[in-house]
């Protein structure tokens, strides 16, 4: 069996648009004044219909159309793309259709046409349950709207997870426990949490590098809100399966468990990356970032990526590992093994275990003070 | 040949900064001595080190031909010579071997401090001084006011002095005229046997150990068999040249002139700067005085970080020895760090010096551990030892008593910054000997310990007086003082690379220092470590590094692995920069950075 049916088969879908750009955000997304849908559909098709030929015969278990604000795309596009994928895939029974989207009035409104399309789970860029912060995070959207949207949502599709931002300026750990309690009391069965980064390139990067937001939590009290949050999530049944995500048992987001159990995934779109197994040899996958250049060249080539790169088994190994350990699972360490054909160092696991950054058994596991230093957990392990 | 009356042989003093490296250039530049297409700023300072630090480390020569107003065409012998203290013996030989100064002070700035030491020790050779005021065309410029302080402060006349900007070219003809009309022209017997100066060697990998001479009396040429005085070294000359400021052959040179030569000299050990060099079959009656070695007086560990690269390290220091015979070493070996070298330098600088070009030139990853002095220790059975190294101090129960170095150290200072001065001076255990006025500058002079001198002095003195102040220093002999060793413990485990010998009243204070450096230095880990600085067994500071909270990508978008992959690999190559203590990694960094005293 080829390694990645351990962790399933998905497409990630990736739609570069945004009515603006958020000060904090790194991702992929660009504001155009004039989008041609028409150009976009043809270009999607083609590389369905491109990537299919490189996977016959394999099962989808889920589709993802991330962004950008995929809550942008008319719900005929949606429509058409989702067409094509089941025109060229057999769907699990238990397909998983997610789409990420903003949580405004506008968007709401194209929600139930989403769900025609086919889309079962909705992924709400909320962000913040204060309206002040929601200015300065630079979102259009009101918490009143966002709720309503969220109530929309719920009545239309099964699943509806929704992000929120911590370590906010200003924030103190006191009132984001009371922040999160509220967001745990909507009835979400989803909940990917992050604390906010300050990423260079972005306008926040800009702002921070000039000497602003200087009122950013401390490191210590962005550490305590991560510990916080962890422990508020579990009590409310929502535990950590990830170390951003928490979910009700069965509700977790199963296109982005593929990523971290190390499953093999498509990736269509601007800048869009997969993990692909071809001949036995899993190859890292990366589409031409800007949209317009991406466009063009699926135009004039028939394809959007860059030279594919096949993956020693050591990089292969160190991937699995650093996606594997996110999750509260952990992972199997035969399977490392088999990946990487080398055995994590047997002192340094002990040590590990010893200082209580993993659990061992048939799995390895990290414990939730060693997921809030995976980093250094990791260098241990790979050193 | 060139008759002496048309050789002027000069130097230039100058404080950094004041533009000294730059009117070398333009001088070069003007007389067509290095064609346009060629130029690049601080021709003369052709270590890379000394173009990036903007400093001169060793001596270099350019011969410059100059057709004068009068009509006649002179030699100009240009030696530009290091600026540092720790450098000072190269100064001071290099003016031995020419006859005038270009004194550089920066029209905007003023007389500074460092500008002193230099031009003292041009007065004490004899020199012809000329004073350049340069960067006359600033707006901040004040020629009257600082011609007045050049009289005032150094006792020069300064009224003819001449006016430039080196960086635009401005007065630069001036300049060329002044050193022909009031610069002396040496004096020699070319009829008498030869008698030539070794003002300085450096290998070359292709030509061996080339030597720098200055002609006295008598000519040398091309296949003449020398003698060196002082070693009685017996060598023929295998090649003669001038340097312009490249190696050009040159038939014969005579009196007043300055060049170089090969002889298949294979180490720079093997010849000695001030040495007399004469004919083997007819030589002079007597030498020039020579000079006094230097000799190392701070000593350190170097380390290769990664323990393979030891052969490399060794063959590295090899081959640097080859060309610097100041600077020693011998093999150590350190429970923490592994097999390494001890090395002994001139002064901070020298040291930074060695090891940055052991890193550059050698891509080598070195640990450099805490500068120390070298300690007479006298034993209990009246056997005296040198302690090179903290980390060899003995069991105390055999030591009587401990002997540090002592310096006489004279500063240069406007009266603005005395009080510090005197503060610093104090803080270090010194004991002032002498404190005299010279206009509105003070000069001070201090009985010190050499240990409290090595490691940053230099940069606190700098930092206290905005550079103003000016230091040089001679060793005085050793005095006994009450010494203890004082260790530093990470995570309950001594630390060999960081003891370092201290003065009893002062090890609580220093201990207290180097634990909360040591503190910011040590990147927090996943538990939390203790910082001790101990006597013997007693604790006497302590810190604890908190573990670390938080480390995680938040969120790992679009299934980019890669990105995360790459993130790692990088902070792998961070942990490359580490040493592994126990269970604790400590960046190299901190063993000099410990040290440092930010009062």
């Amino acid at each position: 069996m080829e390694d990645w049916r351990n962790g399933g088969f998905g497409l990630y879908l990736h739609w570069p648009f945004c009515a603006s750009k958020c000060p904090y955000c790194d991702f992929n997304s660009h504001v155009a004044a004039q989008i041609d849908e028409s150009r976009w559909n043809r270009a999607f098709l083609s590389e369905i219909a491109r990537v299919a030929e490189l996977t016959p015969g394999r099962v989808l278990n889920t589709v993802f159309f991330g962004g950008g604000t995929p809550s942008l795309m008319s719900p005929d596009l949606v429509q058409s793309i989702l067409d094509k994928v089941r025109g060229h895939w057999t769907l699990a029974n238990d397909v998983e259709i997610t789409l990420e989207a903003n949580p405004g009035s506008v968007e709401a409104g194209r929600f139930r046409g989403y769900a025609d399309a086919g889309v079962n789970r909705i992924s709400m860029g909320v962000q913040s349950l204060n309206d002040d912060d929601l200015r300065r995070l630079g979102r259009l959207h009101s918490v009143a709207e966002a709720r309503a949207a969220f109530d929309v949502a719920r009545s239309v599709f099964d699943r509806v997870s929704f992000d929120l931002i911590y370590a906010r300026q200003g924030q103190t750990a006191d009132a984001w426990c009371n922040e999160l309690r509220e967001a745990l009391s909507m009835a979400v069965d989803h909940l990917s949490v992050y604390q906010l980064t300050i990423e260079d390139g972005t306008a926040f990067g800009a702002r921070y590098a000039a000497g602003g937001l200087r009122d950013l939590p401390e490191d210590d009290t962005a550490a305590d809100m991560y510990l916080m949050t962890q422990e508020v999530c579990a009590a409310h049944g929502m535990p950590g399966y990830e170390v951003s995500n928490h979910a009700k048992i069965g509700s977790e987001s199963r296109h982005n468990l593929i990523y971290w159990r190390y499953g093999d995934y498509a990736g269509i779109g601007p800048g869009a990356h997969g993990r692909l197994t071809q001949n036995g040899v899993r190859h890292a996958t990366e589409a031409v970032r800007a949209p317009g250049a991406w466009l063009a060249q699926v135009e004039a080539q028939g394809h959007g990526e860059l030279a594919p790169e096949a993956l020693s088994p050591v990089d292969a190994g160190t991937e699995f590992l650093l996606m594997g350990l996110r999750l509260a699972e952990g992972i199997d360490p035969e399977r490392y093994a088999a990946i990487s054909g080398k055995v994590l160092d047997r002192d340094t696991i002990t040590r590990l275990e010893e200082m209580g950054m993993l659990t061992t058994g048939t799995r390895i596991a990290a414990t939730d003070a060693g997921r809030a230093v995976l980093n250094a957990v990791l260098r241990e392990l790979l050193a | 040949m060139t008759e002496l009356s048309q050789i002027r042989n000069f130097s230039i003093v100058a404080h950094i900064d004041h533009g000294k490296s730059t009117l070398a250039d333009r001088l070069i530049q003007s007389t067509g001595t290095v064609a346009d297409r060629d130029m690049k700023a601080q021709l003369l300072d052709s270590m890379d080190i000394e173009r990036e630090r903007g400093i001169t480390i060793k001596a270099n020569t350019v011969r410059i031909d100059y057709k004068a107003k009068d009509g006649q065409s002179y030699v100009l012998n240009l030696i530009d010579t290091p600026g540092h203290v720790d450098f000072g013996y190269e100064v001071s030989r290099s003016m031995r071997a020419v006859e005038g100064s270009l004194l550089v002070v920066d029209a905007s700035q003023g007389v500074e401090a460092q500008t002193l030491a230099n031009v003292y020790q041009a007065i004490d050779a004899g020199h012809e001084i000329v004073p350049v005021l340069n960067k006359i065309d600033l707006p901040a410029a004040e020629p009257e006011q600082v011609k007045a302080q050049i009289e005032d402060v150094i006792g020069l006349d300064a009224s003819d002095a001449v006016l430039i900007s080196a960086k635009s070219g401005l007065g630069i003809p001036d300049v060329l005229e002044a050193i022909v009309t009031r610069l002396p022209s040496p004096k020699g017997d070319r009829t008498a046997p030869l008698k030539a100066m070794l003002v300085d060697s450096w290998y070359d990998p292709y030509l061996g150990v080339v030597v720098m001479i200055r002609v006295m009396d008598g000519v040398v040429k091309k296949g003449d068999r020398i003698k060196m005085m002082q070693t009685g070294a017996i060598y023929g000359i295998d090649k003669l040249a001038v340097l312009r400021p490249q190696m050009v052959d040159w038939p014969e040179l005579g009196p007043g002139e300055i060049g170089v030569f090969t002889a298949s000299i294979k180490q720079v050990r093997d010849t000695r700067v001030g040495d007399t060099i004469t004919h083997e079959k007819k030589p002079c009656d007597a030498a020039l005085p020579g000079f006094k070695p230097a000799q190392p007086v701070v000593f350190c560990g170097l380390f290769p970080v990664d323990a393979n690269d030891f052969e490399n390290l060794r063959d590295a220091i090899e081959k640097l020895a080859l060309n610097d015979a100041s600077f020693s070493y011998e093999m150590e070996t350190s429970a923490a760090l592994g097999f390494g070298f001890r090395c002994g330098f001139l002064g901070l600088l020298h040291l930074e010096v060695i090891r940055d070009r052991l890193e550059r030139e050698y891509d080598l990853d070195l640990i450099t551990t805490a500068p120390s002095v070298v300690f007479h220790l006298h034993m209990k059975d009246g056997e005296v030892r040198d302690l090179h190294n903290p980390a060899d101090m003995p069991d105390l129960t055999y030591v009587d008593h401990i002997e540090e170095p002592r310096i006489k150290a004279t500063i240069m200072v406007p009266d603005d910054y005395l009080g510090d001065v005197l503060k610093l001076c104090q803080d270090r255990r010194g004991i002032q000997m002498d404190l005299t006025y010279a206009g509105s500058r003070a000069m001070v002079v201090y009985d010190l310990p050499l240990a409290e001198v090595v490691f940053d002095f230099y940069d606190r003195l700098k930092s206290v007086t905005k550079g103003y102040a000016s230091f040089d220093y001679q060793m005085m002999g050793y005095r006994e003082d009450f010494l203890v060793k004082m260790s530093i413990l990470v995570n309950d485990e001594p630390v060999d690379a960081l003891s370092i010998m201290v003065h009893r009243d002062r090890a609580e204070a220093r201990g207290r220092v180097m634990v909360e450096k040591l503190k910011e230095l040590i990147p927090r880990h996943m538990f939390k470590i203790p910082i001790q600085a101990a006597i013997g067994g007693r604790v006497i500071a302590r810190e604890t590094l908190s573990a670390m909270r938080k480390d995680v990508t938040a969120k790992c978008y679009g299934g980019d692995a890669t990105r995360k992959r790459k993130l790692l690999d990088k902070q792998k190559a961070g942990k490359k920069k580490m040493r592994q203590f126990g269970k604790v990694e400590i960046p190299q960094e901190a063993f000099i950075s410990a040290l440092k005293m930010d009062e």
